[in-house]
């Protein structure tokens, strides 16, 4: 640096500026070390050890983003209130991560102690200073080419615990990766890629265990959750969302379909550790648009499961979808949330706007349905009897079924708001295709549909799929998006945002009564989570596909949400 | 906590939505019921600038040994959406750019965007019109097309003609010719929900009238009837509504069925700038 600056005497000034810091640095460094030794000493954990009592207890540490959800009950609701409404139109741009990567960018960043893990698309892991953006190092995975993810080569984030991380990769790798270092710990197979297996969520750490379900549900697979030594990368358990011979449920199934049967889990659970269960979304049966080659009602697909995190044992399981013609899938994040029964002690709720349409209340602890309703146009079925089941009513060959092959809602995380007592989703409404089934026979590897989803509209119209470009081309014509906030206890709807486009962001509630999320038209709005109304919006420029979460350092709190190729950061200003 | 069970609510989009923007103002947007029209052209998963891109990629790299019908090679049909070597649209992207070897299937040195744009138009190939269409003679086509069949007083072509309809340029190497003629015999029918004439009202009182070019939650993007580009901001409209019905007569008030064959031809001869 010196003899640089002999060379470039033009530059005196910013040269010798930049020596004063780096020296000043070291200083600091060296002092820092001493005090990280002491606080090693006299305090566990250290900055930085995740445990896994501290992962039980993320809300007592609102500054950081511990899990993919924010928490094991899975709400996205911060407590962090020091943005709220009287000072929205302070906000400001802190910093943006650009990735390297034309891939959807769905993932959810975890923050511990002023460090940001976030995976950028496909399957490498980015560590950045979460004040500044300043990467201190990226680990690159590169997937196998036999890796064929049915709808995009998306990743939703990682899991911690300690100093690894856990990162699951399309390719069907589970990788563990020192958090300091950035480098390998170990790397497990979960899944075979070539049979159309994928990994595309972010693990969920219970314990010392790493627990990680398959996507592939349009590849005929047989799904499972599996659970993995978090030192070892030794599998622990392995949980069927298909029973196998002899298992119940397996009567659900006809004579060899549920070994092609689908089912698949690709999105992150959740867990509750006074009944030490953990909740995890089933996808839908394969072939996915076919029913008839597959008769009865196909357990466990489009249900949710409750599994013993110890074993991968069944406690209960409940079905939103018996015998799916429409792809519905059931991976939604469960959310988690307790009320005061009118006996004193406490109902255990489970939250869930599903895909096929209807928002249903359950108890968590048996599984039973306690109320629901339709939160989208539906016609697939009127309505849900005293158990929860759907009452089906297909369609005619030919006619639009509603909600669509993408449903009433998808993998965009939801919120609950402890503070405002509500439920938040992003929906599509009134968006509906036709459904033609086909039968087919399974190839391994190969997409496995039993027929397609057409287009309702005629004349070239266009209706929103997974990907979108600068031009809403559907438009009104084929539905549109919308925020809707429902209250659990009628299931009803208490406001909602109508959107041009649909939307596949998620949600984030703030103890301020703020609403974050975004929509396909690159729109970060911030919402009054009471209301609906709009209280702040910046145009991002591409389409929002992850969820807003939060988090502090050094007493200023971030907003960080994804749109398009990058990831932006907002905060106050000093 | 009561536990009840409703039944489900509206089923379908009725023929008015009124939406009630947060800044207060009504935004009224007039749709049609979404009823099925014959033929169907897209499946909803891909994007249809895509579609629009590979059909023009198809025109000129594919044509020629699988034809418009995707059937001309023995034992390939790529109007099924299934193919013997490639499942998922990634593998199916690795042949476009591999080719087959040892037999006539050629490699290509694709970018990702026209692989995208390939597969897009191969996945929905089979709800794309086909059908045969009588064609006529182009030199006629085109004059018909400035004369007698009044088209030129709202297209514009080669850079000649309003801006106002869409420019037919490169109409010929984005649509078949049953998409087309569908488009001549009933334009109401098959207009782009995009290109629906929309009117504004500003604060002000004035009106603009233009055709939709995009829309989001918060603006309308318009090239109204000066022929301008506006980006108009919602909660600053007194009333925004958009029609369903085409400004564009059908082709029948003025031409017969031999005149517009000849039109046809001339369309198809629109190949935009090679
Ligand atoms: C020179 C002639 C030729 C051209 C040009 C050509 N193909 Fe082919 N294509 C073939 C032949 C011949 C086959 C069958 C090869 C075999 O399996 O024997 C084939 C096979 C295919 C297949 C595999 C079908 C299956 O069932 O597996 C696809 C897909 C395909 N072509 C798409 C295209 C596309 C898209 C283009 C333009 C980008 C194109 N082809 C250009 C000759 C051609
Ligand atoms: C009064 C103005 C007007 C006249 C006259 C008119 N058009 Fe159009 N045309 C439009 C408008 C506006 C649209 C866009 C809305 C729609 O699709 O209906 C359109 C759409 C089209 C399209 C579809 C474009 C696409 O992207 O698919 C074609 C093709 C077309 N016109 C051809 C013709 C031909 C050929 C004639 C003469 C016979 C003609 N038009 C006469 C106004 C007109």
């Amino acid at each position: 640096m010196t003899a640089l600056s002999t060379e470039h005497p033009d530059q005196p000034s910013t040269l010798g500026s930049t020596h004063f810091n780096h020296r000043e640095r070291i200083v600091m460094t060296r002092q820092t070390l001493i005090t990280m030794l002491l606080a090693g000493l006299l305090s566990t954990p250290a900055a930085g050890q995740v445990t896994f009592e501290r992962l039980l207890n993320a809300d007592q540490e609102p500054q950081n983003w511990l899990t993919y959800s924010g928490g094991y009950s899975s709400n996205r609701h911060t407590t962090l209130d020091q943005i709220h409404p009287g000072n929205l139109d302070q906000l400001e741009l802190a910093w943006i991560f650009q990735a390297n990567s034309l891939e959807a960018f769905q993932a959810t960043p975890l923050v511990v102690d002023g460090i940001m893990y976030l995976t950028e698309p496909v399957n490498n892991v980015v560590a950045l200073d979460a004040k500044r953006g300043n990467v201190f190092w990226k680990y690159e995975h590169t997937p196998s080419a036999e890796a064929r993810p049915c709808c995009g080569a998306v990743n939703r984030g990682l899991a911690i615990l300690d100093q690894t991380l856990f990162l699951a990769t399309i390719d069907g790798h589970l990788i563990a990766i020192d958090a300091v270092a950035g480098k390998p710990l170990w790397k497990t197979t979960v899944a075979d890629p070539a049979a159309g297996y994928a990994l595309t969520l972010a693990p969920l750490v219970i314990k010392d265990k790493v627990i990680v379900g398959v996507a592939g549900g349009e590849y005929g697979i047989r799904g499972y959750i599996d659970a993995y030594d978090a030192n070892t990368g030794e599998q622990a358990w392995r949980f069927y969302t298909i029973p196998g011979p002899g298992d119940p449920g397996h009567e659900t199934w006809e004579n060899d379909a549920w070994m092609t049967g689908g089912a698949s889990a690709w999105l992150t659970g959740s867990y509750d550790p006074d009944l030490d269960l953990t909740y995890w979304g089933i996808g839908n049966p394969g072939p996915d648009l076919n029913p008839a080659q597959r008769p009865g009602d196909n357990l466990y697909s489009d249900s949710v499961v409750a599994l013993d995190p110890d074993t991968g044992e069944l406690e209960w399981h409940f079905q939103f979808t018996p015998n799916d013609p429409y792809d519905y899938d059931s991976v939604q994040i469960p959310v988690l949330m307790d009320v005061p029964d009118n006996r004193g002690g406490t109902l255990r709720l489970m939250l869930w706007a599903n895909r096929n349409g209807f928002f249903y209340v359950l108890d968590r602890e048996t599984g039973r349905f306690l109320n629901g309703d339709n939160f989208v146009p539906v016609n697939w079925a009127s309505g849900l009897d005293d158990n929860g089941r759907p009452v089906q009513t297909p369609q005619p060959p030919g006619a639009t079924t509603f909600p669509g092959i993408q449903g009433g809602t998808n993998w965009y995380s939801p919120s609950y708001s402890p503070q405002t007592g509500l439920f938040y989703v992003s929906a599509w409404e009134a968006y509906g295709s036709v459904f033609e089934p086909q039968d087919q026979e399974y190839q391994v590897g190969r997409t496995f549909m039993g027929g397609r989803p057409a287009n309702p509209f005629g004349a070239g119209a266009n209706v929103p799929g997974l990907r979108r470009g600068h031009v809403n081309t559907w438009t009104e014509a084929a539905g549109g998006g919308a925020v809707i906030a429902i209250d659990p206890r009628t299931s009803q709807q208490r406001w909602r945002l109508p959107m041009s486009d649909v939307t596949s962001s998620g949600i984030l509630t703030s103890a301020s009564n703020l609403l974050f999320t975004g929509n396909r038209e690159g729109y970060f709005h911030i919402l009054d989570a009471e209301t609906g109304n709009i209280l702040w919006r910046k145009a991002l420029g591409g389409m929002i596909a992850n969820g807003p979460m939060s988090y502090m350092v050094d007493d200023k709190q971030y907003i960080a949400v994804a749109a398009g190729h990058s990831m932006f950061v907002f905060a106050l200003p000093h | 906590m009561p536990k009840h069970t409703q039944f489900a609510r509206i089923t379908h989009t009725g023929p008015v939505i009124s939406v009630l923007l947060t800044g207060g103002i009504a935004l009224l947007i007039l749709i049609g019921n979404p009823s099925r029209a014959v033929g169907q052209d897209h499946v909803g998963q891909y994007e249809q600038a895509d579609i629009e891109f590979g059909v023009r990629l198809y025109g000129a790299n594919c044509l020629r040994c699988h034809a418009e019908t995707g059937d001309a090679v023995a034992g390939v049909d790529l109007r099924s959406g299934a193919y013997n070597r490639a499942s998922s649209d990634r593998e199916l992207m690795e042949l476009l750019r591999t080719g087959i070897p040892g037999t006539a299937m050629p490699p290509n040195n694709f970018s990702d965007s026209e692989l995208t744009g390939l597969v897009s138009y191969l996945r929905t190939m089979r709800d794309i019109d086909l059908s045969a269409v009588a064609l006529g003679d182009n030199t006629r086509g085109s004059v018909l097309f400035t004369g007698k069949g009044a088209c030129a007083t709202c297209h514009r072509v080669n850079g000649l003609g309003p801006r106002t309809a869409p420019d037919l340029s490169d109409i010929g190497s984005i649509r078949t010719a049953a998409t087309l003629q569908r488009s001549l015999l009933d334009p109401t029918g098959s207009m782009l929900p995009i290109n629906r004439p929309v009117s504004a009202t500003l604060s002000d009182g004035t009106v603009i009238n233009g055709r939709r070019l995009n829309e989001d939650t918060y603006t309308i993007q318009v090239i109204d009837q000066d022929e301008r580009l506006r980006s108009l901001d919602k909660s600053e409209l007194r009333e925004l509504s958009a029609l369903t019905e085409s400004p564009m007569p059908p082709a029948t008030e003025l031409l017969d069925t031999e005149e517009i064959a000849d039109l046809l031809a001339y369309l198809l001869t629109l190949k935009g700038l090679e």
